[in-house]
Order: structure tokens, then sequence, then C-alpha cells
């Protein structure tokens, strides 16, 4: 009696990636393909321990017989293929996609994004101040973490991580529908009164800093926030024998921050409370 | 209700001894010298048997290694133990004692491609809630999961069936199912033919545990218990995992040995998938046993009663270990009170808080003549020392190794410099050992790891840089350049019977009910467990403001509290035979009638371990925490 599919070894699949040919493992997507050959394509909804969301439009790539652009973040790639991902239709497609991200969403803590505006020329003003979406404060409901819906871009990974693909808590949801669509708890109650458990599983994955730990949001509120002050080290969490791996970003001697790798066996860049959250004891001096 | 807060515990940054009575700051010199004074006038005055260590199951495997070593090449005793005593030495004795090998024997990706789970006295979803996120893997891949426990927990709610059992009851369910197994025709006979022994004993003593009967004294519907039997021997890849609802109880050992006679009789165990895992409480269980710091065992898991194993360690260290197992913690205990043991030093450990019946552990505690405490904090064991060492928090202050559940031995590294004031644990042993005529220099975690792979042939293979590039390694793993595969104990399926090696046997078991009985004067059996936020004596855990937090209760049922008349909040009066303690009621509707559930995270606030019984595994030492016989009372009105 087998029921569960274990897998079978995969075979290579070989096509061309802007004029070069590159081999990947049957399965593997075309944003997977470019990585592995060290080229970048610039995703915000992307996430290597989640399934595609299809919901970002950043990733788009041009392949040759295809009448649209496709998502590389989920366009498996096939024998005998020919891509492109820095071709006039993509860079202009990328260009629009980012400047309407932009303009709906304050990015000015996400990643690489200032740096994409700049190669494409993007202009998010261009649209007026109509545009951007009403400024909402931040949530602070808890001592944790912090909820920040001026700084979404609706790409689900919160949702899909809080959900059966990781944390299966299911606390965070997506509410109402097209331009009203939001992330919420249900009935938008407060954390606290919602079936979160803390993990931090969602701000793991957040893109753009809409979610964000309490200790790094409260450092950015006050000006003391520096990356460039901060190391990270991995190292094993020190409460139960499941042994999740932890990075902990470490700034003027004070953790600030913990993560998880996100290629690790055991927690594929998941942790609990504990594990998450559980580390001020050794700073109380 | 409003409760007293308390507040949380501050690095330790100065070295503490005790003067008339009371600790005092004292210069590192001080200290060390006083320290090391006490153990010389110990091992004149009476020899290295009245010395006993406890080591630190949270601190990495070099120190751990160490710490072994120093109690036996500086002090010359085998009598060094940790607090796996208090949870999953049981499940170390009975896998050692079928398999020769204390490890749990699957890896946490053959869980997510088993088809069929059983987790039987455990709560992982809040426990162990990141394995849990594997087991969830295989149940939305189609894997069916069973859950066995007094309680209807968060873990069970995933269940597709769970057995509600009495406490207690744990090995009449698991005759009953291997019955049910064998009269079924479902037994593995190929695989018990070839790689066991005993089996037509075993076979015999579980004949009389029908399901009818096994029904009756368990509590759960025979249908449950037949279905359990069958899915479990019919899966090609069942896992069989238990916690603490196993191992704390008096016959703790027992409890395992039952539950391994099933993973024989159905050839559960050694094949890809197929297995059977303890899943560890703390960080570094696993290692500290490995390492040694046990008893009977040294580095590596080899026998300190094997005279060749004695002879190449005794050659690499100068030293003359003892021909005889050492004293385990609960025995050490106990040779404290009769003064026999009268030396102790302890490394991050905290048994006042941990051990059952936490007035007893005091009194012997006090007994002794001469206490060491090594720690982060000034623990409720640390204030009864006569030399108090600040250390540094293994987990980010130090470079090392642990070795999680799944056996993988992963690197620990240093991400911040401890407090002013407080010294690598290492460190500390070293400076003692040298004022004790010992040579010893730490230069670093890697130098004790190299040290440990030269003479474990288990964790040979392990170098700092492959366990890097790897991300971690499971043992054993017996040269540079091999990886083993992740499942122990694949010999068994060999066709080779050299290969196969000795035979795993089946264990005869008797059914021995908890030693706490239920009267009429105390009717509510009471079980412990964690949650998700917190973790055992709460000493760590107690330093974040988690939203989760809810402090210490009695979880009764609700037609329970209506019986007795009290509603949530409610302060009341809980007894066992032992002493009495104070605790508002909490409503828990996975509760059954006459079960009662408290935690111990919170034991500066209301001390659990007052009213928990102190019986314990004759085989392996750990206590009965997960039953007492308690009664609960409304409190007098006060006027
Ligand atoms: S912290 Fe965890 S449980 Fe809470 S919303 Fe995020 S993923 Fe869900
Ligand atoms: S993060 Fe949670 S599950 Fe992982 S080791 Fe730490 S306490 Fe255990």
């Amino acid at each position: 009696m087998t029921i569960v599919d274990i897998g079978i070894p995969k075979r290579l699949v070989e096509f061309t990636v802007d004029g070069s040919t590159v081999r990947v493992p049957e399965g593997s997507t075309i944003l997977d393909a470019c990585a592995a050959a060290g080229k970048e394509i610039p995703t915000l909804c992307y996430g290597d321990t989640l399934e595609p969301a299809n919901a970002c439009r950043v990733c788009m790539v041009e392949v040759e017989g295809s009448r649209t652009l496709v998502p590389s973040c989920s366009r498996k790639a096939e024998p005998g293929m020919v891509v492109h991902t820095d071709s006039e239709r993509t860079r202009t497609s990328r260009k629009v996609v980012l400047e309407l991200l932009a303009s709906a969403a304050d990015l000015s803590t996400t990643p690489e994004v200032a740096r994409w505006l700049a190669e494409t020329g993007a202009d998010p003003d261009r649209f007026g101040p109509d545009a951007a979406t009403v400024a909402q404060p931040a949530i602070v409901d808890n001592e944790l973490y912090v909820r920040d819906y001026g700084k979404c871009i609706l790409c689900y990974k919160c949702v899909d991580a809080c959900g059966e693909q990781w944390q299966n808590s299911f606390a965070i949801t997506v509410a109402g529908r097209g331009f009203d669509a939001r992330i919420s708890t249900e009935f938008s109650n407060p954390l606290p009164d919602s079936a979160c458990v803390y993990c931090g599983n969602c701000v793991e994955v957040c893109p753009t800093g809409a979610l964000s730990f309490k200790r790094e949001y409260d450092k950015r509120a006050d000006g003391s926030w520096d990356e460039s002050r901060q190391t990270a080290t991995t190292t094993v969490c020190t409460f139960c024998g499941v042994g999740c791996t932890l990075t902990l970003h470490v700034q003027d001697n004070e953790i600030v921050k913990v993560a998880s790798p996100h290629e690790s066996s055991v927690t594929h860049g998941n942790l609990c409370i504990k594990g998450r959250f559980g580390w001020q004891h050794v700073q109380n001096r | 209700m409003k409760r007293k807060k308390t507040e949380p515990y501050v690095r330790l940054t100065q070295p503490l001894v005790r003067d008339s009575g009371v600790l005092r700051p004292a210069t590192w010199e001080e200290a060390l010298d006083r320290a090391a004074a006490g153990i010389r006038r110990t091992l004149d005055a009476k020899g290295p048997e009245a010395f006993g260590m406890f080591s630190c199951a949270r601190a990495t495997n070099e120190m751990n290694f160490v710490a072994q070593k120093f109690t036996r090449a500086v002090i010359g005793t085998n009598n060094v133990d940790s607090c796996n005593r208090t949870c999953h030495a049981p499940s170390v004795a009975g896998l050692a004692r079928v398999f020769d090998s204390g490890g749990g024997t699957s890896s946490y990706q053959e869980i997510e491609d088993a088809d069929v789970i059983v987790i039987w006295g455990g709560n992982p979803r809040e426990a162990h809630p990141i394995f849990f996120q594997h087991v969830l893997k295989a149940v939305h891949r189609g894997a069916k999961l069973f859950v066995v426990d007094p309680r209807r927990t968060s873990t069970a709610s995933w269940a597709h069936r769970q057995l509600q059992l009495e406490v207690g009851t744990d090995i009449p369910l698991a005759h009953a199912i291997a019955r049910e197994i064998i009269h079924s025709g479902l037994a593995n006979h190929a695989f018990i033919e070839r790689a066991t022994e005993g089996f037509a004993e075993f076979a015999a003593s579980v004949e009389p545990w029908t399901l009818e009967v096994a029904e009756k004294t368990t509590g759960v519907p025979a249908g449950l218990i037949r279905e359990l039997a069958h899915a479990y021997a019919r899966a090609d890849r069942a896992q069989l995992s238990w916690t603490l609802g196993i191992t704390e109880h008096h016959n703790g050992t027992d409890n395992v040995l039952a539950l391994i006679n099933l993973a024989l009789l159905a050839g559960q165990v050694g094949r890809y998938g197929a297995g059977l895992n303890p899943l560890r409480g703390q960080n570094n269980v696993q290692g500290g046993g490995d390492m040694g710091a046990i008893p009977d065992r040294l580095p590596g898991f080899q026998d300190v009663l094997d005279a060749d194993v004695r002879a190449k360690f005794d050659a690499a260290w100068g030293s003359s270990i003892p021909p005889r197992k050492g004293l385990n913690l609960t025995q050490m205990l106990d040779a404290m009170e009769r003064g026999d043991l009268t030396c102790v030093y302890i490394i991050g450990e905290n048994p006042v808080q941990s051990e059952a019946d936490c007035e007893h552990t005091i009194k012997r505690l006090s007994n002794v003549d001469h206490l060491v405490v090594q720690d982060i904090f000034l623990t409720k064991t640390a204030q009864l020392a006569d030399v108090v060492l600040p250390a540094s928090a293994a987990w980010c202050e130090s470079d090392g190794t642990f070795t999680n559940s799944e056996r993988r031995v992963q690197r620990v590294r240093k991400a911040l410099d401890p407090p002013d004031g407080a010294r690598d644990d290492i460190e500390l042993l070293s400076e003692l050992a040298r004022r004790l005529g010992h040579d010893w220099h730490h230069t670093g975690g890697e130098e004790v790891w190299n040290e440990l792979r030269s003479l474990s042939p288990m964790h040979a293979g392990m170098s700092y840089a492959r366990l890097e590039e790897l991300g971690g390694i499971q043992w054993p793993c017996y040269s540079e350049d091999t990886l083993e595969p992740t499942f122990l104990h694949g010999r068994l399926w060999a066709e080779d019977p050299a290969e196969r090696g000795r035979p795993a046997p089946f264990t005869v078991i008797e059914h021995s009910p908890p030693v706490d009985l239920l009267t009429e004067e105390f009717p509510i059996r009471l079980t412990t467990g964690r949650r998700l936020d917190s973790y055992n004596t709460g000493v760590q855990s107690g330093g974040f403001p988690s939203p989760l937090r809810q402090g210490e209760t009695l979880d009764l049922c609700p037609e329970d509290a209506r019986a007795l008349g009290v509603v949530p909040d409610e302060l009341v009066r809980i007894s066992s035979r032992r002493g009495e303690i104070v605790a508002p009621v909490r409503l828990d509707k996975g509760l059954k009638p006459g079960l009662a559930f408290m935690t111990f995270h919170f034991p500066d606030e209301i001390d659990v371990n007052v009213i928990t019984i102190e019986a314990t595994c004759p085989i392996a030492g750990t206590a009965e925490y997960k039953a007492a016989a308690i009664r609960v009372d409304k409190l007098p009105v006060e006027v």
C-alpha cells in the first residue's frame, strides 16, 4: 500500500536564455534556471520556499513563440525553449509594473527595488497623487510584530506561509475582492484575538517590510536601525530538540532580528515563537 | 484576577562565593581557587566517588565532552549525568537495549515521506512545532495520522484518529495492538524470523490483551485500537514517535520497549521512512548523551564497561577511568542524602526547579559539603551554591555543535560577546583542571571537536568544514568521504547474517499502573506538559513578552469544574500526598472527567513540582511527572 509518492530522480532539460544554453533538472522554472545561471530576474512575490503565487508580474520574460509575456516564477523550463529576459518588451513591462506597484504601496523598505526602478527608468509619480492609496497607520497590537499595510503589495506570501504550505494556523487571509482586497485577520481582529501563534513565518517571507518584527520597527522609528553595522550569524535554537537553524542579526552586540535559512532541511525558513522571539533572556544584563 | 508577576532573570556577571552563609561577590581568582580547593578537599578526604557532575543538555557537544572528561580524567569517577534523566533517559535505555544505539532512527524528511504516522504521548504541535510541520507535510500528502494521548491536544486536532487513553495505560494499549496484528496475520514474519528474537514468548505474553480487555483498561474503543493496529502493520512506511507522555512514568523504559515491540512486529524500523523516533525536549539532550555526559557511556556511546574502550581513552588522556558505571542523576541525589556524595559541580542545570518533589531536592543539595554552580543566571539552584561561576550562553556566545532529534550535528556559532564578567564554560572547566594539576588550555570548539572525532568512530567523518558545507550531518559518519543512510539499523534487513549482527530482541513487559493511586481522598489524575510559548522552568522563556502567555493554571474539563463548583480564574487549592499549592482554574474541553493538567513553566509563581510524584523508573531513573493523584478544593472564603 503506497499512498505517498516520494519521487523519482529528475532528468535534465536543455534550453536557451539570452543566447546561452542552460541545463536544469526537469521541473525547474525559468526563474530557477536563471538564478542557477547567475542571471538576475527581479521579482517580489516569488518565495523560494513557497509555491508561485503569480501575483506581482515583475518577473515576466519573453518566450519565443508565445504571444504574451510569461511569468518566469511559475513557467517550467521546456526542452528547446528560447527565453529573453532583457528585451524591449520585458523592459517596458517591468517598468510599468514597478511604477504601478510603487505608486500604490510604500516600497521604501523593499530591498533592491530602488535599483530596479532606476535601471528600468520607472517613474512611479507619473500617475499623480490620486493613484496613491490612502496612507494608513501601522497596526501595533502586540509586542512581537507589526503590520504596516501601506507597504503591502498583496503578494499573498504571508497568507501562504501561515496556511497549508507551512504554518497551518490560517490566522491571516485575503479579505475583500478586487480593488478592496487586503490581507487581514479574521473579522479584522487584533492579532492577540486571532489564531496567530507568533511564529513570525509570515514576516520571514514578506518582501516589502509590510510585516516586520517589532524590534526592527522600533529601531527604524527611532533611527537606530543600521544594516551596515549588523552581522548575520547562523547557529542553532536553544529551546526544543528539533534543532532549528537560526540566523541571528546582531547590531552593537545586541540581537535585533532572528531569521532562518530557507535552505535548511530542518526549518525551510520556519521557526516557532520560541526560536523566533525567545532570545531576550541572554540580553537581560 | 491579578497574580504576582515575576521579574525576568538578569545575567550573572560576577562570581560569587559563600561566606558565613551568605553569597558575596568575589574576583575570578578567588572564586576559581575556592571552587578548586573544595574539590581537592573532597578528593583528599573521601576520594573521587564523592564527586558528582551535572552536565548540561543545553550546552554544546564540546562543553559536554569536556565536562565528562573533567569528571573522568581529572577527578576519576563516572558520576556524570544531565537532565536527560528527567525526560528521555528511558528512550535511550530502551532503544540501546534493543538496537545497541540510543538515537531516534529516522530523519525529518522521512517523516514527510511516511504514509502512517503515530504520535504517542506527545503534543509536538506545541512542544516541537517545526517537527510537526514535517508531519503536516505528510498529512497534506495523504499520510494517516494517529495520536495517542489522554488529552485532546492541538496535535490531536490534526489526527485522523485519536486514541484518548487513561493515563498510564500505554502498555495495555500497545499489547492489544500487538495481539491484533498477530491475530490478523499482519505480523511481518520474514523480518521477525530473520532479524529478531524472543517472538514466541512475546506473542504469548500479549495473548490476554484482547481488544475488549484493553478497551476496559485503557478507555479506548476496541474499533479504534483495531484500526491503528491494521494501519500501522499494513503501511509501507510507518513512523512511531513519542515524547514525555511515554517516558515520564515510573516504568518509562517499559513503555518505550512496548512501542519498540510494535515496530519489530510490523517490520517498521531499519528502512527508509519506517522508524522509531523519540522527540527530544532540549536542544542538546541527544548530544549530551552522545558526548559521554552519562554515567555508563564514554563519548560516541561507547560502553564504559568495555576494557578496550577504556584503554583507548586512558591512553589519550593519561587517565584511569573506573571500570564501573557511575551514578545517574537520581542516584546522585540519593547519595547526597546518605552523605556519600559531598561535592557537586552543576553546569547550567536547575534541578531545584526541574526535579519532581523539589523540597526534597533542596534538602539534598543543602546537605552537600561543596556545591559549585556554573550558569548564566542566579537560578534557585545557584542560590544554594558555595561558589557561583557566571557562564556564557552556549547557543549564541560560543562556538561548537548541537545534535538534534534526527541525530543531525549542526554548527553553533558565536554571534555576540557575552556580557563583561561572564566566561566560556570550557574555559572555566580548563581553569579548574589546571588548579587540580592538569595542564588544560581551551583554544576553541574546533580543537575539542577534533579530539572527540579521534576517539568516537561515529563522529569521525564530521569535520567543522564538512558540517558547514552540508548543513549538518547525521551520525553515524565514520569517515570524511562517506555518508551513511539517513535512517539507522538497515543492517537488520541484510541477507548476510554476519552483516545483520545481533538480532533485535522482543521484550516481555508487564502492565504496571501509576504508583500514585487514585483514592477517595485524591480522586483526580494530574498530568503535566508544555505550552507553545514557554519552556521548562521558564528561566529563559520568561524573558520575552509573549502575547500567548497566560501563566500557570489548573486545567479541568467543564464537567469536573461544575462538579467542584469552581469557575475560570478562581483560585483553588490543589493537594497531593506530598504537598499543596494554589492555582487559578482554566477550562479545557480537551480533558476528560477526572483528568487535570498543569505545566511547570512558572515555578517562581506556582511550583507544580511540589505536588508531583518522585516515583522513578528503576532502569532509567526518570520521575513519574505524568501521573500524580490530587484533590482540588475551593479556598475558604476570607472574612
Ligand atoms: S506569525 Fe505565524 S501564525 Fe501569526 S500570522 Fe504570521 S504566520 Fe500566521
Ligand atoms: S524554533 Fe521552535 S521548534 Fe525550532 S528548535 Fe526552536 S523551539 Fe524547537
